[in-house]
C-alpha cells in the first residue's frame, strides 16, 4: 500500500512559489492499474515525479509524506528521500517520449548492461536481457539497434522492457502511449496489462484519454487545479462519477456510432497565481452554487471506496444544461 | 458536380541511404481518390504511422512533387502533368494546419503578425484592410482580436494557438483547408472545440477540409468521406458512416478494433487468438 499524506509540491519561481499540487491524500493498494486523469497541467505528471522521488529545483516537497510500504535490504521502510536508491529495482518509470529518455548514440542493447545495481558479469546480464525482450515481442536485433533506428512503438517497448527487468513493485508510465498510433496503442496497454497480472505490481498511468483509462486501470484517480477531486475504483467512476469533471471528461470525446453533438470542457482551469477559494472547478460547473464558491468540498468517502470533492457529488447532469437530481 | 478532390495514380517514391546503396520508400502508392460533391465536404484521411496521409496531404499544398500522377482541387491541377506555378490564387484557394501550432509559429514573432502578413501578401488586403480581415477571422474562431495582438507564442494555451492557426488559414477565404493532425497536440477534453469549429466552418462559411488523423472517432465524427491509408496504398474509400458501421477492408477492422473506447472492454490477447 502506498500513501500519500496531504503532500504539497511546489516550484519555486521569478514571481515566487506555486503550488502544483496541493495536498493530496491517497491510499493505492497493491496490485491495481491507477488511472491518473486530468487537464494538462492539472498537476498529473508532478504527483508522478513526486511518487518516483525525482525532487530537484525549482520542484520541492513543501509538506506532506510519502510511505511507499516497502523496506530496503537492511528492513527500513522506504520514504521519498531514499526511494531514488531503489529506481528500477522497486520502482521504475516510463516516460512519455522515449525517443528524449534512450541515449541516442549508444545501442540498447549496452543501455540495459548500465543499470545500477545490475550483475557485474555483463555476458549474464545481456543474456538474461535477450531471453526477456524476446517474450515482449522484440526481435533479439533490436539490441544492436540504436535507439532513431527503432520505430516509436519498437522504442516504446524497449522502455517498458528496461521499466520491468527488474520486476520493481511500482511502476510510473506517464502517458506511454500519446505519441503513438492506435495500432500500436493497444499492443503496448495490452503488454503493461499482461505484465502486471503476471507480476501482480502496481502501475499508476497517466493518460488524458479516458477510453485508455477505461480499458486498462482499475482504479482511477481524477485530478482538477492541483487537487484531487474523485478517486475510486474503475468500475463505479465510469458507471456513476460523482464529480461533474468525471463526467465531462468522460462524455468530452465522441465515440464511434454515436452521433450526439460533443462540446469538449468549455472554459479553462483557474490560473495557481490567484488566490482561490472554494471549488476550483466552480466557474465551469453546471452544479455551482454560493457554497461552492466559498466552501472549499473535502475528498470525501461517497461510495465504498469512491471518494469526491464536491458539494453536489452524484447530482446528475441533464443534456439540457440545468441539473436535474438523482 | 465540382470536383474537390481528385488524385489519378498518385505517386511518390523517397530515396533512402547512399547512392550505392540506396533504399525506396512508396510513400503513396497508386493512390486514386475522388470527392465530387455541390456542398462542401469534410474528408478524413486515417491511418497509422507511416501509411502516406502526410505524403498525400504535403502534395496536395504542393510542398512535395509526386513521383508521378496528377491532383485536383476544385477543378485545378495541383500536382502533375499541368500544373501551373504556385500563385496567389493556389494560395488563396488551399490553405495548411499543422501539428504543431509552436512549431508552425516562430517564438520570437508576435501571431498577429503572422495574420497581417497572410491578409497582405496572399488575400492582398492594405494595412487597415489587413486588420478588419484578422479581427475577423479571430472572431470566427472565437477569439478577440485585442486579446491576441502582440502576443508571443508561449503567452498562449495549445488549444488558443491551434485557433489562432485555423483563423490564419481563414483570411484569404480559402475553399480547402488541409489540417494535418490538428488536435493530436491538443488536450482530449479541448479537442471537440476545435472539431467543432470546422464542423461549423464548413456548414456557415462553406469551406471544405481534408483532415489527416489517427483518431478514428473525431473522423467518424465530423467526416462525409473517410479515406484508410496502409503503407502508402489507399485500402478504403467512401461515406464516413458507411466505412464505420460496415469496414470492408482488415485493416479499417483492425483500426476500429484498436480504438480505447469506454464502451467495451478489450478482449485479453490470448483468448483473441
Amino acid at each position: 500500500m502506498i500513501r500519500l499524506d496531504n503532500v504539497v509540491a511546489s516550484y519555486r519561481t521569478g514571481r515566487g512559489s506555486i503550488n502544483a499540487v496541493d495536498g493530496v491524500s491517497l491510499e493505492i493498494p497493491d496490485g491495481c492499474i491507477l488511472g491518473v486523469a486530468g487537464e494538462s497541467g492539472c498537476g498529473k505528471s508532478t504527483l508522478m515525479k513526486l511518487i518516483y522521488g525525482d525532487v530537484q529545483s525549482p520542484m520541492a516537497l513543501a509538506a506532506g509524506s510519502i510511505e511507499y510500504g516497502f523496506a530496503d535490504g537492511r528492513g527500513q521502510p522506504i520514504t521519498s528521500q531514499t526511494i531514488r536508491q531503489h529506481w528500477f529495482s522497486r520502482i521504475s518509470y516510463i516516460p512519455q517520449s522515449s525517443m528524449n529518455s534512450l541515449n541516442p548514440v549508444v545501442r540498447v542493447g549496452s543501455q540495459f548492461v548500465d543499470f545500477p545495481g545490475a550483475d557485474p558479469d555483463k555476458k549474464r546480464v545481456l543474456e538474461q536481457v535477450r531471453a526477456y525482450i524476446g517474450k515482449l515481442g522484440l526481435p533479439v536485433e533490436t539490441l544492436d539497434a540504436y535507439p532513431h533506428q527503432l520505430s516509436g512503438g519498437m522504442r516504446q517497448r524497449v522502455m517498458i522492457a528496461m521499466a520491468t527487468f527488474f520486476q520493481p513493485d511500482l511502476i510510473l508510465a506517464d502517458e506511454p502511449t500519446t505519441a503513438l498510433d492506435v495500432v500500436v496503442q493497444k499492443d503496448i496497454l495490452m503488454l503493461l496489462m499482461e505484465l502486471q497480472e503476471q507480476m501482480g505490481n502496481t502501475i499508476l498511468l497517466v493518460s488524458h484519454d479516458m477510453g485508455v483509462h477505461y480499458q486498462v486501470t482499475t482504479r482511477m484517480l481524477i485530478m482538477y487545479a492541483a487537487k484531487a477531486v474523485e478517486y475510486g475504483e474503475s468500475e463505479s467512476v465510469f458507471r456513476a462519477p460523482l464529480h461533474p469533471y468525471t463526467r465531462m471528461l468522460i462524455d468530452s470525446l465522441p465515440t464511434i456510432g454515436d452521433d450526439r453533438a460533443r462540446d469538449g470542457i468549455p472554459g479553462r482551469p483557474p490560473s495557481l497565481w490567484q488566490e482561490l477559494r472554494g471549488c476550483r472547478f466552480a466557474d465551469r460547473c453546471p452544479l455551482a452554487t454560493a457554497r461552492c464558491r466559498s466552501e472549499e468540498p473535502a475528498l470525501v468517502e461517497h461510495r465504498p471506496n469512491h471518494f469526491a470533492a464536491c458539494h453536489h457529488a452524484g447530482e446528475l447532469l441533464a443534456p439540457s444544461g440545468g441539473p436535474a437530481w438523482q | 458536380m465540382a470536383v474537390i478532390l481528385r488524385t489519378e495514380g498518385l505517386n511518390k517514391v523517397y530515396r533512402l541511404g547512399s547512392f550505392t546503396r540506396s533504399r525506396e520508400i512508396r510513400a503513396l502508392n497508386d493512390v486514386n481518390l475522388n470527392v465530387e460533391s455541390d456542398t462542401p465536404v469534410i474528408v478524413s484521411v486515417v491511418g497509422e504511422s507511416g501509411s502516406g496521409k502526410t505524403t498525400l496531404a504535403k502534395t496536395l499544398l504542393r510542398l512535395v512533387q509526386p513521383s508521378s500522377g496528377r491532383a485536383t482541387i476544385y477543378d485545378r491541377v495541383v500536382a502533375g502533368p499541368g500544373v501551373r506555378g504556385i500563385d496567389k490564387q493556389f494560395l488563396a484557394a488551399v490553405q495548411p494546419i499543422f501539428q504543431n501550432p509552436f512549431e508552425a509559429f516562430s517564438r520570437y514573432r508576435t501571431v498577429d503578425s503572422y495574420l497581417h502578413e497572410t491578409a497582405i501578401r496572399v488575400a492582398g488586403h492594405d494595412r487597415a484592410g489587413a486588420t478588419d480581415a484578422s479581427a475577423k477571422a479571430l472572431a470566427a474562431v472565437g477569439l478577440d482580436y485585442a486579446d491576441v495582438r502582440g502576443k508571443y507564442t508561449n503567452q498562449f494555451s495549445g488549444g488558443e494557438l491551434q485557433r489562432v492557426s485555423i483563423a490564419r488559414a481563414l483570411i484569404p477565404g480559402p475553399s480547402l483547408i488541409v489540417a494535418d493532425e490538428p488536435v493530436s497536440m491538443i488536450d482530449a477534453s479541448r479537442r471537440m472545440i476545435i472539431i467543432n469549429l470546422f464542423r461549423r466552418l464548413k456548414e456557415e462559411a462553406g469551406r471544405s477540409f481534408l483532415y489527416i488523423t489517427h483518431d478514428l472517432a473525431t473522423a467518424y465524427y465530423i467526416s462525409d468521406y473517410v479515406a484508410v491509408m496502409s503503407k502508402g496504398t489507399l485500402v478504403e474509400f467512401g461515406p464516413a458512416r458507411q466505412v464505420m458501421a460496415d469496414p470492408q477492408h482488415a485493416y479499417t477492422r483492425l483500426l476500429l478494433d484498436s480504438i480505447p473506447t469506454t464502451r467495451t472492454r478489450w478482449r485479453p490477447r490470448k483468448a483473441a487468438a
